[in-house]
């Protein structure tokens, strides 16, 4: 209820004096600043020192494994800095180089200790702080640290296109199948697409908190997989939102199976850079028994997923070529993962790209939901409920092939 | 440093004009007291020892807020004859309550335990302890607060020489006090030595002449492992438990100590040149309880 019949932003420009709006907005930031200005130089008056000696804490991200020696990076994820002052392996004092100055909050240092170390053979280093505490850090099984030259970058290519290209590329041959069955089956093939997504949605949820938790907890830890599948959601929805945007523009009849379809493969695609992650890093750590059995498993794993993205273009004569491109989309990026997962793992990036595969994962199922509607319109009628079951026991034991 | 010999990074030391004592000194360093003779004709020895919270420097680069007994750790060691009157002034100059218990044979209100005598001393508090030098050996004082373990560990502890009425031979003596620092309080030894710092007698070997005989007072009052050892290289050693006997026990190359135990050692080095002692468990001596002897003609 206005009085005197003035408008709401008549009375608005009169409260704030006439200053421009653009200034109102700076107004606080600029106070603020120069409250912390003041506030620090000031030495953050009344609060004195702080309580307790200082927290040391510092999360390895990575090890790397020579002859001699046995690298180690590592991250302050304290308040404080830490200075590490000593080293042991397996309770014995140790020479090391690196780290000449405290690392502070957030930055990370690479420790170069030298070690004899035996393969197969398991070791505990101990990174001794000024203050006298320890930071562990356990080495199960021994092994070296491929070296990232050309033949490695060829063998990880090389192991992403076994267990992410071939297979998805495979999967997709059911085309001609799923083209000829009646709708109440097309049902049923998308609600077990549905099931296997979400099986993976889960899977990648589950171990992207389980690596969020080997990281530095500074960059949020669990956090990190949460704001990574929320991300990826949101993209993706304002990039079907964008498309379809753009269909209604062109009026391209039956686009909508297209962009689905691409939306499908963009989600198993992000998932298989995260699978791909995780096979890089565990080959690197010689965790990973490479052989048949490894591709065989993935391979029918994998398969699964080319039927995903063919799916929802079954009414639709996509060129072979755009087919080629959903499959690149879906299994190429297991590639990039396992170049990442073996030459530059870290843990708080790939609990991230573990959320952002789950969170895309997610949006793809809510936009395949629709297609599981019988003629009354329901989701969870008894074929898609069959459907559903399926895919996630079809991922269930295709994974008992594969442990990564 | 590959190929040399094992020591802290960089074969680095702690700073002992900070810390205030230096192992190679307190290995040398015998603390008879200030003496005067009773009426009765018998000596009487007498010590001041305070305690005083410390920060040491126990590796390079690595400090531990210890407890100790004069500012040193081990605490003085304290050397008298049989039959000396022993006078301890003590005064608690830490935040802490302390005591000082010596082994030995003494009346119950001088054991320096909470709940007898004088018990415990509170911070700023003192007492005195006073009893006869008996028997002739190798003992060892330490505060007997509990919790023990900490009290213990965090360096409060010495030894005590008693002397025969007729003296020993003459010799070239040490005195090594093996004991350990858990900075990290996981009730489990980050750093072990003889007399405090890790790799001392490494980095500089203690000095012995051949031919010379050589006495060891050996203390082990290592928290937290079960037992320590003593193991000299190229030499074997007569082995005299808790100093007490005449007679060695054992003509021996090693021998095993649980905390609170301690005898004397005694050997010629008939050949020049570095021999290593070090405890017999790996463990420890990787993690700095090992040393040198430089042999000269």
């Amino acid at each position: 209820m206005e009085a005197g019949g003035a408008t709401s932003d008549e009375l608005r420009a009169e409260r704030a004096g006439g200053l421009p709006a653009w200034l109102l907005g700076l107004l606080p930031l600029l106070l603020i600043a120069a409250a912390i200005g003041a506030f620090v130089a000031l030495g953050a008056p009344g609060l004195g020192e702080r309580r307790g000696p200082p927290a040391e804490e510092l999360a390895v991200e990575r090890t790397v494994l020579r002859p001699g020696t046995i690298a180690l990076t590592v991250r302050n994820d304290g308040p404080d800095a830490v200075r590490i002052a000593q080293a042991q392996v397996n309770d014995a004092f140790v020479q090391f180089s690196g780290v000449e100055q405290p690392i502070g909050h957030l930055q990370s240092e690479t420790v170069h200790l030298q070690q004899p170390w035996v393969e197969g053979e398991a070791y505990e280093v101990a990174l001794i702080t000024s203050a006298g505490g320890t930071i562990t850090h356990a080495i199960p099984v021994a092994v070296e640290t491929p070296a990232t030259g050309l033949s490695f970058f060829g063998l990880m290519a090389l192991l992403g296109i076994y267990v992410g290209v071939i297979p998805v590329a495979l999967g997709m041959l059911w085309l001609p199948w799923i083209r000829r069955i009646p709708p109440g089956w097309m049902r049923a093939v998308m609600a077990l697409t549905v099931g296997l997504l979400a099986f993976l949605a889960v899977d990648a949820t589950l171990e992207g908190l389980e690596l969020a938790g080997e990281g530095a907890q500074a960059f949020g830890g669990a956090t990190l997989v949460l704001i990574g599948a929320a991300a990826s959601y949101l993209l993706l929805t304002g990039v079907s939102a964008w498309l379809a945007q753009r269909r209604e523009a062109a009026r391209a009849a039956g686009a909508s199976g297209v962009n689905l379809a691409l939306l499908v493969a963009v989600g198993i695609g992000l998932h298989n850079l995260g699978e791909g992650i995780a096979i890089g890093s565990a080959y690197s750590i010689g965790a990973l028994a490479l052989g048949a059995f490894l591709v065989v498993g993935f391979a029918i794993h994998n398969t699964t997923e080319g039927l995903a993205i063919v799916a929802p273009v079954a009414h639709l004569r996509p060129s072979l070529g755009r087919l080629a491109l959903l499959g690149l989309i879906a299994g190429g990026p297991a590639v990039l993962g396992a170049w990442i997962g073996a030459a530059a793992f870290n843990p708080s990036l790939a609990a991230f790209l573990f959320g952002f595969g789950a969170g895309a994962i997610v949006q793809v199922i809510v936009q395949l939901a629709p297609s599981l509607r019988d003629g009354a319109g329901r989701t969870l009628h008894p074929t898609s409920v069959a459907g559903l079951l399926s895919g996630l026991a079809l991922m269930f034991t295709t994974g008992l092939l594969v442990s990564v | 440093m590959g190929g040399g010999h094992a020591s802290f990074r960089d074969g680095a030391t702690v700073d002992h004009a900070a810390n205030g004592f230096d192992p190679h000194t307190i290995a040398r360093d015998f603390d008879w007291g200030t003496t005067r003779r009773l009426a009765s004709g018998r000596v009487l020895r007498e010590w001041e020892l305070y305690a005083v919270n410390k920060e040491i420097e126990v590796a390079p680069g690595v400090k531990f807020a210890a407890w100790t007994y004069n500012g040193r750790i081990p605490g003085p060691t304290l050397r008298a004859r049989e039959g000396d009157r022993l006078r301890i002034s003590f005064a608690n100059a830490s935040t802490h309550p302390h005591t000082i218990h010596f082994h030995g044979i003494h009346p119950a209100e001088m054991d320096g335990v909470p709940g007898v005598g004088a018990g415990e001393i509170a911070p700023g508090g003192r007492t005195v302890y006073e009893f006869d030098a008996l028997p002739a050996g190798l003992h060892l004082y330490h505060c007997h607060v509990r919790p023990l373990a900490e009290h213990i560990a965090k360096g409060l502890y010495g030894a005590l020489i008693i002397d025969p009425a007729d003296g020993r031979e003459d010799a070239d003596e040490l005195v090594m006090v093996m004991n350990g620092f858990d900075t990290n309080f996981d009730r489990a030894n980050e750093f072990y030595a003889a007399n405090t710092i890790g790799f001392a007698y490494m980095d500089k070997p203690i000095v012995a002449r051949k031919d010379q005989l050589v006495r060891v007072y050996l203390v082990n009052v290592l928290e937290y492992d079960l037992v320590n050892s003593f193991h000299l290289h190229g030499n074997l050693f007569h082995y005299f438990p808790t100093g007490t006997g005449t007679q060695p026990s054992e003509l021996t190359d090693t021998v095993m100590l649980c905390q609170g135990q301690r005898g004397i050692l005694e050997w010629r080095f008939p050949h020049p040149g570095r021999y290593m002692f070090h405890a017999h468990q790996s463990e420890f001596t990787e993690l700095g309880w090992q040393g040198f002897f430089e042999v000269v003609g």
